[in-house]
């Protein structure tokens, strides 16, 4: 039998469209790598949007990311920015904003990058409250190197390295980060965009060590494993799940499978930076003077 | 004997470490080195022994150099950036005199490098990546079996001489899977005892592990037992496997995954009337200068084939003198060499 097969039309091809933030990315680096459904582009393009609204263009930017899927915001945007060693993104970041005070130093990266390896320098940063904002996209799990447990992971939870789930107890960030010092600290997952744009405005602006903590997913190594389904999935479920709350303790802002996320801005101070302190307490009350 | 298993390296090398009676493991993850810890955690905790998770490879060093005080059998393993940051801890540990294993699944450098297979890190393993006057026993595996083999050989001989003993293999290894056959558990009870361990004074003076001392002539004694114990391993513990060097005119020196490629070139060469032969030093330090240089003196030349720019390249230099000619040939940053391109770069000696 003769098998008659019908001639579709020829599928139209759109002119390529260019992405609306597309002067903060590097187009020719694109597509990026990141798995469909992770939350990492949600990331990426609320920052662009932030940077957009702060009217801050390559002179006045530097990105600093460490190692990890995050990491790889620092290879995506059209500014200058630095992939360093893992976990070392806030002690560059901190030689960057003293060498030249004057541009805003955002480090951007992973829960294991900054909290695991990275953990002493954070605390470090917040204490001394060096000029500089970070963006810790948090996807409860060493994504990059395939699904390990870390420092954010929920009890019971499971990673390859916690194959009867994880029994250590993880860190609360935004109360880490209250408690070592910073003087903003915001917490929001990749549906909040506007929010979270907004979170990312005011954290940049100010300034100081400010944090803004991301729940984000990571459908292939995270998600998958824990009954959260893919991305968009996993994205509902912190979609419905978050209850927004200013102001909130941030000690009362633990992240636990199954209860309320707390998201909001849980607080902003005023505390000298570590260079107005240094003005103050070396150079005014020693009275030297600079050359 | 135990069963025969279908397994990759890294979990061929985790496996040994659980029969040699490895009591506590600690490492931090790292490509391509991920599925050691996997098959840790999963089984570990089945044997009622510890596997934890380490914040840093800087934690997990110390972790090993704390459990090693303690007596016990323990093993850290990492990737090289990993084993870049465990350099200090090692330096401590050898100067404590104590007994520990730190696996090395290299991969390309410097610096953040890429996951593919490499050999950049024999200088820092054989020529002490840490600071002071310290060495330590570097195994290089070339299959998966000995991969194994090894791991146990590692915790015997760190217990032997209290020092650190690194395994030193590639990407390559630990990512590849072949049939091996794996021994049975150690019985504990036939393992060396540890009087100088801390484990609590009761009924007995308190023992003191250090590795310093701030008066110089007192450190320097210190240093003196070291070197001695060291004189006595390059006596005693020098590896190789020579493969069919008897007739040869021409020998490859290589070690690890470089090697394995290396027995290929020489049967391939032979087939061509090349007189192809391979030497495979299996401890890296000590290095088995001796036997290369006796090899050095029969042969025209010793070509060395490494996924470095040219590192076990001194040591092979030091042992052969003006013996043979000693070109080197090497890929870097991950690429990994065929036996085509090894047999071309071999045909340029032939005669
Ligand atoms: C010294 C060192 N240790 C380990 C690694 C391997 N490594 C790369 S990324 C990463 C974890 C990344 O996790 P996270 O920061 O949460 O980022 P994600 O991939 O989840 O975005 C690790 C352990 C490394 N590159 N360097
Ligand atoms: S592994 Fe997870 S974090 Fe990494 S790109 Fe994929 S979904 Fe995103
Ligand atoms: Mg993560």
């Amino acid at each position: 039998m003769a098998v008659r097969t019908r001639k579709l039309p020829a599928p139209e091809v759109l002119p390529a469209a260019s992405h609306p933030m597309h002067k903060y990315l590097r187009e020719d680096r694109l597509p990026h790598i990141w798995c469909s459904g992770c939350g990492l582009g949600t990331a990426l393009s609320c920052f662009t949007h932030a940077l957009d609204e702060l009217g801050l263009g390559p002179k006045d930017v530097a990105v600093v990311s460490g190692i990890g899927c995050t990491g790889r915001v620092a290879g995506y945007v059209n500014l200058d920015s630095y992939h360093t060693t893992h976990g070392r993104a806030i002690p560059f970041a901190t030689g960057l904003t003293i060498a030249q005070p004057e541009k805003k130093v955002i480090v951007f990266s992973g829960d294991g990058d900054l909290f695991a390896i990275g953990g002493n320098h954070f605390i470090h940063a917040a204490r001394r409250n060096i000029d500089i904002t970070v963006i810790c996209v948090n996807n409860f799990n060493y994504g990059m190197t395939g699904g390990q447990f870390g420092p954010t992971t929920p009890i019971g939870a499971r990673g390859t390295t916690a194959p009867y789930g994880n029994y250590e107890n993880p860190f609360n960030l935004p109360y880490l980060a209250a408690s070592s010092g910073a003087v903003y600290v915001a917490r929001w997952t990749t549906v909040h965009v506007r929010r979270l744009k907004d979170a990312m405005v005011e954290a940049i602006e100010k300034p100081g060590f400010t944090f803004v903590e991301l729940v984000s997913p990571c459908p292939t190594n995270y998600g998958r494993r824990n009954g959260l389904g893919d991305g968009l999935e996993e994205t509902r479920y912190y979609a419905q799940r978050s209850v927004i709350c200013h102001g909130a303790d941030p000690k009362e802002a633990d992240l636990i499978p199954g209860e309320d996320i707390i998201v909001g801005k849980f607080l902003e101070r005023d505390r000298l930076t570590f260079l107005q302190m240094y003005e103050k307490q070396i150079v005014e009350k020693n009275k030297l003077r600079h050359f | 004997m135990g069963e025969r298993k279908l397994m990759r390296g890294n979990e061929v090398i985790a496996e040994a470490a659980i029969r040699a009676g490895c009591e506590c493991y600690f490492a931090y993850p790292i490509t391509p080195q991920a599925e050691l810890l996997e098959h840790m955690a999963r089984n570990m905790p089945r044997l009622g022994r510890t596997f934890v998770q380490a914040e840093s490879e800087i934690g997990a060093i110390n972790m090993l150099y704390g459990a090693a005080a303690a007596g016990v059998r323990a093993m850290t393993s990492s990737s090289s950036p990993g084993i870049s940051l465990k350099q200090e801890g090692i330096s401590y540990i050898a100067g404590s005199n104590l007994p520990a294993v730190i696996v090395n699944i290299m991969r390309g450098g410097p610096g953040l490098g890429d996951i593919a297979p490499a050999q950049g890190d024999y200088f820092q393993a054989t020529k002490g990546g840490g600071h002071g006057d310290y060495r330590m026993i570097v195994l290089g595996p070339s299959t998966v079996p000995e991969a194994g083999e090894l791991t146990i050989l590692a915790f015997d001989l760190a217990d032997k001489y209290r020092v650190p003993v690194m395994i030193l293999a590639d990407g390559m290894l630990g990512q590849m899977m072949e049939p091996v056959e794996l021994p049975d558990p150690v019985d504990p009870a036939t393992l060396p005892k540890k009087d100088w361990a801390l484990t609590g004074a009761k009924g007995r003076d308190p023992n003191i592990i250090l590795s310093f001392d701030l008066d110089p002539e007192v450190l320097k004694q210190m240093n003196l037992v070291l070197q001695e114990k060291y004189r006595k391993i390059e006596d005693n513990e020098a590896r190789y496997e020579e493969y069919q060097t008897d007739d040869a005119d021409i020998v490859i020196a290589a070690y690890g995954t470089v090697a394995r490629i290396a027995k290929t070139v020489v049967r391939r060469a032979r087939a061509e009337g090349i007189k192809l032969g391979l030497f495979r030093p299996i401890t890296l330090w000590p290095f088995p200068y001796e036997p290369l240089r006796e090899l050095a003196s029969r042969v025209k030349t010793v070509l060395t084939v490494e996924m470095s720019a040219g590192q076990m390249w001194e040591d092979v230099r030091l042992a052969v003198a003006e013996r043979a000619e000693t070109p080197f040939y090497g890929e870097m940053g991950g690429v990994v060499t065929t036996p085509k391109k090894i047999l071309s770069e071999v045909r340029k000696y032939a005669r």
